[in-house]
């Protein structure tokens, strides 16, 4: 009986095609060359890409079909499968045409295979010799072009090796969304070009290298570094933001190489940000910290052993416990094992609950923790998707390029509501923009004017607009959403590697791992924990608030560089004057390290194994693939040694061990063992919580998950007419380490300048480009006003990072909005 | 009354005066072109017709008559009308005035002789489909052509012919002129589109971008071809019945045919569809009156530079489709092109698969890469620097762009039965054939005249060989000859 009842489902969901005398079912809508390859049948193919609209364009694919009006051949990748279809890869037709399509590509291919980078791995050799002719009979001269040409500072391209099968062009219209290399000339000219002046600048240029099917794009960090089958690979994922983009980690005698994308269909589809493919460059860089020193009253460095190291930090953290306090900020670039490890520690040992991943330019950890979580695939279906804030392509790259294409396929309706004209307001059926300050008020009349919002599925997609605001505009906002559309889940844009997995572990005052609160997981992490802080501690504003009155002793940087990031740099420069020593843990010699007393060098991105969470709560593998310089060590190690060296011991003895301890004591964590994790097809990671299956509904659960009222709507901040409100926003490439210490990236910066509307410019009688003085409550600087007419009116734009000059010289953390003066000088 | 003038001798051609004249009726007037004259000579009086019966009844109408497509494909109007999905809006008819047809110049009279005939062919389709914007699309290199379609536009709107409310219906239509970029395969209709569209001229794929289903701008259309539309006046004003009763039952009407080559009197004819014999165009005294200082015929090409060819033999073969496909070749976009017995077959080859190979618009690797190469062994063959190697190598090539047997003419002195049209492919559309068709034919119809370019060089043998015999002693064998 049930035989029969899913036969019927298949013949109403699925057709009966024949592949080389096979029968075998497909969907309905499968194109033929997918079918025949589900079905172990390769059909070679240059121009097809699964995850790009087939055009049919190269004519490898040619097969013969048959539908009933004699065989025929057909381009496999444009034709969808049809009842009684009947498909041959090998008939002699079949075979002379893949045959001579090669031998055309081939006529005027250099054949520079010896010197090309793509040999070994390349698409046109492995599939000349697997369906080719044997040899040529083409004796004429061969198209010749300069090879290779610059198209961008990443990118090279050799148009003799050049198939034109419209895999760079079209991903770089249809998914990046930045038509910069085109199609150029005609017929048998026809070549791959940029405009003059028009260079191929695009955040995820890399993709192109990474699908051109021939070595005719080069990626300048790669190329004639390694012949493919002298690498090694692991497979991991990204942290260079939370997006977590699958990636395959390739590395050659001890030094990483290139990273590739994988494709997973929960995140990111194959594809990768430049910004996150190149930026191993910097886990190479000559500039690592490759072992610890200690700095002494005559702020000279002292390069030192390990265990010295070690038991200067445990002696300074050790003082702070004893005296005044101990605070410790960052983690959001360790994996979760070391977050969880640093969680233990200061709340066990060092008994302190300050303790803060995020640098006081991020959300409510409470909030985000507690509100329902959508996935990156929920903000890709559902009906309506708002995306409130941040400029996901500056900040999320890969997100925002899944979001685009939802939305211009029709799947999502998407609404936007943003300080500025971002990457996504073209993609968007409206786009509206807001006064800084009136985040709240400006939900609420979105809200107002369109119920749809409230009919069907609704995902919010919420990040802090502008460091230069007070973040509770944003908890307000969250408020109103919550209130005006109960149902909708959200996808909260914080940007930092793994800052979702450091909440997660509790790297945030009265958080406790699992997402519970300090208070409700007393009990349950008195039993497993030997004790627990009696008070909910600082977070980062409070500690370098503390610190700056004189009232902390001793600040733990924990791979942060609060004088780089933090959005207000004079209270950081005060509370670094007020502290009594400070214990850096990073990969560099950073502005924040270069102040510390004791710095001890970890290790970087795939130096390291363990897992990372995204920022949908997906728990993913992280791989190692080679070694740390000299003496830099695993943080969660650092953990355990300064634990020991401070009387305790965190019992945690390796990275398996630590995350069977994760999922036996965080609540949200239960069920996430090692095996589900690495388990086989766990290539999409595991999103936390597993829902409970019914069977254990009844089962002793842990503490209560994690509570967060909305702040009361506060009133609109009082304008200023003579003064404009500095928004200050992030751009992918900036002045920040990682990308600093890359090479290929390094440059991409743009410097320092503020933006305005060229109305604004009229009004101060100067020039588009003219250095200013840039007065706010906080100093005076000096700045090129640069006129722009997509910034709004009263506003003034600058970069948070960017090098020149950081935003956070200009701002009052504890002022509701930035108010800027300018003027000529 | 308005003085409807003097009618002209006016070249080239149309001189037929026996045929009757469906589209070039207007052509013997100077100022064929003007609104006045058209206005005085029956103008609009086709649209009026349509206007006063449903859009069902003139779509009913057009279907009665067969309109077979005059671009290329010869496909019946009225029935590519009914193709478009009923429920799915906005759609739009684009005229295609493209025409770069090697041999073809027959629309380009019809858009500067006539262009309010075609104006009021647009009016007639559109009301019959319910469309509601049109689309003309002229070659970027006929430039009075297009000046003049532009004039009577202005005019034709000014005389609220075209536009809202037209001749005071609730029928609104606008027509929207466009000039090409000069590139042969926009004729094609999907290329078309995406000139329209403002993205290079290069095909799209049938499946799944046929017009009528997701044409410009994802919506439905209708392409159609200028002669095509310049009919429609006619057929309305005079009934499908009366259409129907001129030429034969499969290819009513008339159709033009552009002439060029060496006959007596090149230019464009209106000729009986499906009657007319290439005999009678070709020797016909009201048409070409034969060849150039009466010299032999060697070879023609009946239906544009894209169709095979024919030879004397198959002069007898009428103007109809299904007959000049048996015979080989087809009617194609209504050009003829004579070659007489001083013609160079290879070179007369190398000209057309050139231009072909040159308009590729390099979209697909078949007509890319194998276009280019047929054009540089027929170049080396043509310099008398070939071997027979490249003689096969050309057949070879052109069997990846078209596999399977091409069509040819029957050929009694070669003993070659026919082998009927048409052809299978590898490309996407059919400008990599067209490289490849002048080939086939000269080289299947004349093989004698690309042997006779050969160099002979490597059939002697350039050294004399040692060669030890039993005996011991050695001998020179062969000699340098
Ligand atoms: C390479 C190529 C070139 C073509 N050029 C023209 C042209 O110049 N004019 C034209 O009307 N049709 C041309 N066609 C045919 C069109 O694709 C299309 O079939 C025609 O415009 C339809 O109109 P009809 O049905 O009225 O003939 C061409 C087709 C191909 C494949
Ligand atoms: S550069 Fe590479 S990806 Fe781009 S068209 Fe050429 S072969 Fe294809
Ligand atoms: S989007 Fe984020 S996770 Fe993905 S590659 Fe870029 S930096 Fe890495
Ligand atoms: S056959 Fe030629 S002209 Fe037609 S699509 Fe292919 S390359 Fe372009
Ligand atoms: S893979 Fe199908 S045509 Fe290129």
């Amino acid at each position: 009986m049930t035989d029969l009842a899913s036969a019927s489902e298949v013949n109403e969901t699925g057709v009966n095609i024949t592949i080389n005398g096979v029968r075998v079912v497909a969907p309905k809508g499968e194109l033929v060359i997918d079918a025949a390859e589900r079905n172990g049948v390769y059909i070679p193919r240059f121009c097809y890409h699964p995850r790009m609209e087939p055009v049919g364009m190269c004519r490898q694919c040619l097969v013969e079909v048959d539908t009933g009006r004699g065989p025929g051949l057909q381009p496999s990748c444009m034709l969808t499968v049809s009842d009684d279809m009947t498909v041959d890869t090998e008939s002699e037709t079949t075979k002379r045409a893949q045959e001579g399509m090669l031998e055309f590509l081939l006529v005027n291919h250099p054949l520079d295979c010896p010197v090309c980078d793509k040999g070994g791995e390349c698409p046109l050799q492995d599939q000349t010799l697997a369906f080719g002719p044997g040899e040529s009979r083409f004796v004429e001269e061969k198209r010749h072009y300069e090879k290779p040409i610059p198209i961008s500072d990443l990118v090279y391209l050799d148009r003799e090796r050049c198939i034109l099968c419209d895999r760079c062009t079209r991903f770089a219209k249809d998914i990046a969304g930045d038509p910069l290399i085109h199609f150029m000339h005609r017929g048998n000219e026809t070549q791959v070009l940029t405009f003059p002046d028009d260079p191929f600048n695009s955040y995820f240029s890399g993709n192109t290298v990474q699908i051109c099917p021939v070595g005719a794009l080069t990626a300048r960090p790669y190329r004639f570094r390694a012949r493919p089958w002298d690498l090694a690979e692991v497979e991991s994922t990204c942290t260079t933001c939370s997006v977590g983009c699958r990636v395959a980690v390739q590395s050659s005698r001890n030094e990483l190489l290139r990273y590739e994308g994988v494709d997973i269909e929960s995140v990111n589809h194959g594809w990768l940000c430049d910004k996150g493919r190149f930026g191993f460059e910097s886990v190479n860089s000559d500039q690592r910290l490759a072992g610890p020193y200690l700095r002494d009253v005559n702020n000279s460095d002292q390069l030192v052993g390990t265990n010295a190291a070690l038991e200067a930090a445990a002696t300074a953290i050790g003082a702070g416990r004893g005296g005044g306090g101990v605070g410790v900020i960052g983690g959001a670039r360790l994996n979760n094992e070391s977050a969880y490890a640093w969680s233990k520690l200061a709340r066990t040992v060092i008994g302190t609950d300050n303790i803060d991943a995020q640098l006081a330019d991020g959300l409510s950890a409470q909030m985000v923790l507690s509100l329902p979580r959508a996935t990156i695939a929920d903000a890709t279906s559902a009906d309506n998707v708002v995306v409130i804030g941040t400029d996901l392509k500056e900040e999320l790259p890969v997100l925002f390029l899944r979001l685009k294409g939802a939305a211009q396929s029709g799947r999502i309706k998407l609404t936007e509501l943003s300080l500025l004209v971002t990457g996504l307001s073209k993609h968007a059926s409206a786009s509206h923009r807001y006064v800084p300050g009136e985040l709240a008020h400006a939900v609420g009349e979105l809200l107002a004017s369109n119920p749809q919002l409230a009919s069907g599925s609704t995902v919010v997609v919420i990040g802090r607009p502008s460091a230069a605001d007070f973040p509770d505009e944003v908890e307000a906002a969250v408020g109103v959403l919550t209130a005006g559309l109960p149902l909708a889940t959200f996808l909260p844009a914080l940007r930092r590697g793994n800052v979702m997995g450091a909440l997660d572990m509790g790297l945030s005052p009265g958080v406790l791992p699992g997402r519970v609160s300090l208070d409700e997981g007393r009990d349950w992490f008195g039993s497993v924990w030997s004790s627990l802080p009696g008070e909910v501690g600082l977070d980062t504003a409070g500690m370098l608030e503390a610190a700056a009155a004189g009232r902390l002793d001793t600040l733990v940087l924990l791979g942060a560089d609060p004088l780089a990031d933090v959005p207000d740099r004079d209270l950081v420069e005060r509370a670094f004057a007020g502290v009594g020593s400070i214990v850096a843990i990073d990969n560099f010699v950073t502005e924040s390290v270069k102040r510390a007393n004791v710095v001890l060098a970890s290790t970087a991105f795939a130096e390291v194994g363990g897992t990372t969470t995204n920022l949908e709560g997906r728990v993913s593998r992280l791989g190692q693939m080679i070694t740390p310089p000299g003496t830099a060590r695993a943080d969660w190690m650092i953990a355990a040694e300064l634990a020991w060296r401070l009387g305790g011991d965190l019992e945690l003895e390796s990275l398996a061990q630590i995350w069977s301890e994760i999922e036996a004591v965080a609540p949200s964590h239960a069920g996430c063992t090692l095996e589900v994790v690495e388990a086989e097809g766990a290539i999409e990671g595991v999103v936390v919580p597993i829902p409970k299956s019914p069977d254990l509904a009844g089962a002793p659960s842990g503490p209560a998950s994690i509570r967060w009222s909305a702040p009361a709507l506060a009133e609109p901040p009082s304008v200023d007419g003579y003064s404009l409100r500095l928004v200050a926003r992030r751009k992918l490439y900036d002045a920040a380490t990682n990308t600093q210490m890359a090479p290929s990236l390094a440059n991409l910066a743009e410097q320092a300048q503020l933006m305005v509307h060229p109305g604004e410019l009229r009004r101060l009688g100067v020039e588009s480009g003219t250095r200013v003085n840039v007065t706010s409550s906080r100093t005076t600087v000096v700045l090129s006003l640069v006129g722009d007419a997509a910034m709004p009116r009263g506003l003034a734009v600058m970069g948070l990072r960017q090098p020149g000059l950081a935003a956070s010289e200009l701002i009052d953390l504890r002022a509701a909005i930035t108010e800027l003066r300018i003027e000529s000088r | 009354m308005t003085d409807i003038g003097t009618p002209i001798d006016w070249a080239p051609g149309f001189i037929a005066n026996t045929t009757p004249k469906i589209v070039s009726g207007r052509f013997e007037f100077e100022d064929s072109f003007t609104i006045e004259r058209a206005m005085a000579t029956g103008a609009y009086n086709g649209l009026k017709a349509a206007l006063a019966k449903t859009p069902a009844a003139v779509h009913d109408e057009v279907r009665g008559a067969t309109v077979l497509g005059r671009g290329g494909a010869g496909f019946p109007a009225g029935v590519k009308w009914g193709f478009m999905p009923p429920d799915k809006w906005p759609r739009y008819l684009v005229v295609n005035g493209d025409e770069s047809e090697p041999g073809t110049y027959k629309d380009r009279l019809l858009m500067e002789r006539d262009p309010h005939q075609l104006i009021e062919g647009c009016l007639i389709a559109c009301y019959a489909t319910g469309l509601s914007q049109c689309f003309l699309y002229v070659r970027g290199e006929m430039p009075l052509a297009h000046e003049r379609i532009a004039v009577a536009l202005n005019d034709a709107y000014e005389a609220r012919l075209v536009g809202k409310n037209i001749l005071g219906s609730n029928f609104s239509v606008d027509i929207v002129l466009h000039w090409g970029a000069g590139a042969y395969v926009v004729g094609e209709e999907t290329a078309l589109i995406e000139s329209l569209e403002g993205n290079r001229g290069m095909p799209r794929l049938k499946p799944p971008f046929f017009p009528a289903a997701v044409g410009l701008y994802g919506q439905p259309t209708i392409v159609n071809n200028i002669e095509t539309l310049a009919n429609l006046p006619w057929i309305l004003s005079n009934g499908a019945q009366a259409y129907a009763e001129i030429g034969s039952e499969s290819s009513p009407g008339t159709r033009l045919v552009a002439v060029s080559g060496h006959v007596k009197r090149p230019g464009v004819y209106e000729i009986v569809n499906g009657l007319t014999t290439f005999r009678d165009l070709i020797y016909g005294d009201q048409y070409c009156k034969g060849i150039r200082d009466d010299n032999e015929l060697k070879a023609f090409v009946p239906g544009g530079g894209s169709a095979p060819w024919f030879t004397p033999e198959q002069l007898d073969v009428p103007f109809e489709g299904r007959e000049a496909s048996a015979e080989g070749s087809m009617l194609g976009s209504g050009a003829v092109i004579v070659m007489d017995e001083t013609t160079d077959i290879p070179t007369a080859a190398l000209s057309l698969t050139k231009f072909y190979a040159h308009e590729s618009c390099g979209k697909c690797v078949p007509c890319r890469e194998g276009g280019t190469w047929l054009e540089k062994i027929l170049t080396r063959v043509v310099k008398g620097q070939g071997s027979p190697r490249d003689l096969e190598l050309l057949l070879e090539v052109g069997a990846t762009i078209c596999p399977g047997d091409f069509p040819h003419a029957s050929s009694s002195r070669l003993g070659l039965e026919a082998q009927p049209f048409p052809y299978k492919m590898t490309t996407i559309c059919f400008v990599g054939p067209s490289a490849f068709a002048p080939i086939h034919s000269a080289l299947t119809l004349f093989p004698e005249e690309f042997e006779a370019k050969l160099t002979r060089r490597d059939t002697i043998p350039l050294m004399s060989m040692p060669v030890a015999d039993a005996t011991g002693t050695d001998e020179s064998v062969g000699a340098v000859s």
